[in-house]
C-alpha cells in the first residue's frame, strides 16, 4: 500500500511544481544554512587538530601561576634559569626543556620595522617546538653563556624586512639593542590562536634578559616529552620537581601550572561549543517556521482538493489512505526541501572553504540527520492537515465547489 | 472481510434491494423527511434511471445506494449485505470493490493526464502497473478515447471529460455503476452521445447502471424508471427500450 501511497503523493507533488518549491523554501534555507556551518565548522576543527600537531603533540608549557595573598589573585614569583637546569637535570620523561620569554617589540633593518615576536630561549627551543633551521645554525654555548647578540629569523621577519637583501650576518635593532643575524627558521605558517609563528626572532635569553627584559626573568618553560604516550607521565613528573622547587602553603594552589597544546586548543573548542548551540537554535527556528510553511500550505491544499478528497473517498480511497496521502506527502515535500538543502549546503560550503583557508570535509552523518529531521518537521507539521482531510465526508467534499 | 462477504452472494438475488428506506435529516421540528418509504430492488444487468425534480429524494437516493450515506430506517442491502452494518472503512472498500461513481461535473482530477485518472481506482484496488495500464487503455478504448490518454481534464472537452469519467467508473468492472445527472453539463449532441455509451456498456458487457436524472429524453434509454416525488416512488414502469 505505501508504495501506491509514494506514487499518489509524488503525482500530486508534480502536479504543483512551483508551489511545491515555494512551500519548501523554508526547510531548503534552513538545511542549507546549517550543513555549511556544520560543513565549515568541521573544517575548522580539523584545522585546529593540525595546527595543534604542528605545535607538537608532545609539548608541555609550565608557567608561574598564581598566589593568593589576602584575597586577591597575584602573580606568583617568575621562573629562573635555574628552574631550566633543574628540569633538565632531575627529569627523565622528557627530550628537551628550554626556557621561553617573549615580548613583542620594534624590530628595525635599515629603513624596514615590524612588530614582531622577540624570543629568548636556547638551542633546545628548536627540539621543543620540533622546528628545524632552514640556513644558518644555532646559538653555540657560548653565544649563550655571554649573552652574545647573535639572532635567528623567522620567514615573515625574512620576508618583510629583509625582502631580496642577504639577511646572513646583517644586524638587526630590537629595542635599541642590536644583533646579526646568523640563522633562518623554516616556515611554519598561521596557528588558529597564535597568529603567524614565522613572525619571529629569537635570541640567547641570556640576550633578552639583560637588552630586552631588564631582569633574570624567565617567564615560560616549554618542554616536550619523550613520547605521546608518555605526556602525562611527564606532566606529573615536572608538577613533582616544581613543587619541591616552588613549595605553597599546604592546601593551597601550585605555585605553577602545566599546560599541554591539548589543553590550549581547550578554550577554541568551548567557544565551538557555543557556535553549535547558536547553530541548532538557528537550525530548530528555521526547521519550525519551514513546518509552519508546510502546515499552512497543506491546510490551503486540503481545502482547495476538498472536491478531489470526495473523488478519492467515492472511488473507495479509505480514511487511513486519505490521511497517509496527506501525511506522506507533506514529509516528501519537506524531505525533498531537506535534500534540495543539504545540496545547496554542501556547494556553499565548498565554496566558502576555500575562502576560509579551511579543508571541506563532508559529513555524512549530519546530512542522515538533516534530512531525517526536515521529513519528520513534513510528518509532524502535515498531521493536522492531513487529519482534516481523512475526516471529510465524502457527500459533503463532492459537493464542495 | 467485505470483499469475501459480498462475492459469496454474487449470483443470487437482487445486486441492490431497498426495504421501506427511509432518511431524516435533522432533529425535532426541523426534521426533514428526504425519504419517507421506499422500497425497490434492482436486478444484474438493468438500467434503471431515478427521475424526479429537486427535492424529491432521488438525490439521497442515489447517497445511499453509494454507500455515501445510510438509511435512518429501513435496509438497504447490497447484494444482500445490510450496509448500515459495515463500518465506514468497510463502506469504503465496498465503493472501491463494486461500484463506480459518474458525476454531473465529471469531477476528474485537475492536472492530472486520462490515463493517471483511470489509474486511479486501480492503483486503490493494488492492481500492479502493468495491468492498471492494460485496464485503463482498455476502459478508454470501450469509450473512444484511445487515442487521448495523456490529454489533462483541462486539454479535453465536456463530452471527453464525462467519457473518461465513465471510463474511470468501469474500469474495475463494478457491480453497479451510479451516474448522477451526467448530462447534465453538456449539450444536447453530447448528452445523447454518453447516453448511447451507457446504454452501449449496459447491453454489451451487461453493466447494471442506475442513472438519475430529471430529463425525459435521458431517462428513455434506460429500461425501467423509478419516480420520485416527496420522499416516495410514485411512479415505476418498464420502457420498450429493455
Amino acid at each position: 500500500m505505501i508504495g501506491n501511497i509514494l506514487l499518489l503523493s509524488m503525482r500530486e507533488i508534480r502536479r504543483n511544481v512551483l508551489r511545491s518549491i515555494l512551500t519548501t523554501l523554508g526547510i531548503v534555507i534552513g538545511v542549507a544554512a546549517v550543513i555549511v556551518v556544520v560543513t565549515l565548522g568541521a573544517g575548522t576543527k580539523a584545522q585546529v587538530q593540525t595546527e595543534i600537531s604542528k605545535l607538537g603533540s608532545t609539548m608541555l608549557t609550565v608557567f608561574p601561576g598564581q598566589r593568593r595573598r589576602s584575597g586577591a589573585a597575584q602573580s606568583a614569583p617568575p621562573f629562573e634559569i635555574e628552574d631550566v637546569n633543574a628540569l633538565r637535570r632531575e627529569t627523565v620523561m622528557l627530550s628537551s626543556v628550554a626556557p621561553m620569554s617573549i615580548q613583542r617589540q620594534m624590530v628595525v633593518y635599515g629603513n624596514g620595522n615590524r612588530r614582531s615576536q622577540v624570543v629568548g630561549t636556547d638551542r633546545e627551543f628548536v627540539n621543543v617546538r620540533n622546528w628545524d633551521l632552514e640556513a644558518g645554525r644555532l646559538f653555540s654555548a657560548a653565544e649563550e653563556q655571554t649573552g652574545k647578540p647573535v639572532c635567528i629569523i623567522g620567514q615573515t621577519v625574512k620576508t618583510e624586512l629583509f625582502k631580496d637583501e642577504p639577511y646572513m650576518g646583517n644586524v638587526l635593532r630590537i629595542n635599541k639593542a642590536s644583533c646579526e643575524v646568523i640563522g633562518l627558521l623554516e616556515p611554519k605558517g598561521q596557528v588558529m590562536f597564535s597568529g603567524d609563528q614565522d613572525d619571529v626572532v629569537v635570541v640567547p635569553i641570556k640576550y633578552f634578559q639583560r637588552r630586552i627584559a631588564g631582569n633574570t626573568n624567565v617567564d615560560q618553560i616549554y618542554v616536550a616529552a619523550l613520547d605521546d604516550s608518555l605526556v602525562d607521565a611527564a606532566q606529573a613528573e615536572v608538577e613533582v620537581i616544581m613543587r619541591e622547587r616552588r613549595p605553597s602553603q599546604p592546601g593551597a594552589e601550585d605555585l605553577f601550572s602545566v599546560r599541554g597544546v591539548q589543553e590550549m586548543s581547550t578554550a577554541f573548542q568551548s567557544s565551538t561549543a557555543v557556535m553549535t548551540g547558536f547553530l541548532s537554535a538557528i537550525a530548530a527556528i528555521s526547521l519550525l517556521v519551514g513546518g509552519i510553511g508546510i502546515m499552512n500550505i497543506m491546510l490551503v491544499s486540503v481545502t482547495e482538493r476538498t472536491r478531489e478528497i470526495g473523488i478519492r473517498m467515492a472511488i473507495g480511497a479509505r480514511e487511513k489512505e486519505v490521511l497517509l496521502q496527506f501525511l506522506v506527502e507533506a514529509a516528501m515535500l519537506a524531505g525533498l526541501g531537506g535534500l534540495v538543502g543539504i545540496i545547496i549546503g554542501l556547494a556553499g560550503a565548498m565554496a566558502l572553504a576555500p575562502l576560509l583557508n579551511v579543508p571541506f570535509i563532508i559529513q555524512p552523518d549530519m546530512m542522515i540527520m538533516a534530512f531525517v529531521f526536515s521529513a519528520l518537521v513534513g510528518v509532524v507539521f502535515g498531521y493536522m492537515p492531513a487529519r482534516n482531510a481523512a475526516r471529510l465526508d465524502p457527500i459533503d467534499a463532492l459537493r464542495h465547489e | 472481510m467485505v470483499e469475501g462477504d459480498l462475492s459469496a452472494k454474487a449470483h443470487d438475488g437482487p445486486v441492490v434491494s431497498f426495504e421501506h428506506v427511509a432518511k431524516v435529516y435533522g432533529e425535532g421540528e426541523m426534521a426533514v423527511r428526504a425519504l419517507d418509504d421506499v422500497s425497490f430492488d434492482i436486478y444484474e444487468g438493468e438500467f434503471v434511471a431515478v427521475m424526479g425534480s429537486s427535492g424529491s429524494g432521488k438525490s439521497t437516493t442515489m447517497n445511499i445506494l453509494g454507500c455515501l450515506d445510510t438509511p435512518t430506517h429501513g435496509r438497504y442491502l447490497f447484494r444482500g449485505v445490510d450496509v448500515k452494518t459495515l463500518t465506514r472503512d468497510q463502506r469504503a472498500l465496498l465503493r472501491r470493490h463494486y461500484l463506480g461513481f459518474v458525476f454531473q461535473g465529471f469531477n476528474l482530477l485537475s492536472r492530472t493526464t486520462a490515463l493517471e485518472n483511470l489509474e486511479l481506482p486501480l492503483i486503490y484496488r493494488r492492481i500492479s502497473k502493468s495491468g492498471r495500464r492494460d485496464m485503463a487503455m482498455e476502459a478508454l478504448h470501450a469509450v473512444g478515447l484511445e487515442n487521448r490518454e495523456h490529454h489533462t481534464a483541462a486539454e479535453l472537452s465536456g463530452g471527453q471529460q464525462q467519457r473518461v469519467a465513465i471510463a474511470r467508473a468501469m474500469v474495475t468492472s463494478p457491480s453497479l455503476l451510479l451516474a448522477d445527472e451526467p448530462t447534465g453539463n453538456l449539450d444536447t449532441a453530447r448528452s445523447q452521445e454518453i447516453m448511447e455509451l451507457l446504454a452501449k456498456l449496459n447491453a454489451e458487457n451487461g453493466l447494471t447502471i442506475v442513472l438519475v436524472t430529471h430529463e425525459e429524453d435521458m431517462a428513455a434509454f434506460a429500461g425501467r424508471r423509478l419516480e420520485f416525488r416527496d420522499g416516495n416512488i410514485v411512479h415505476e414502469s418498464k420502457s420498450q427500450a429493455a
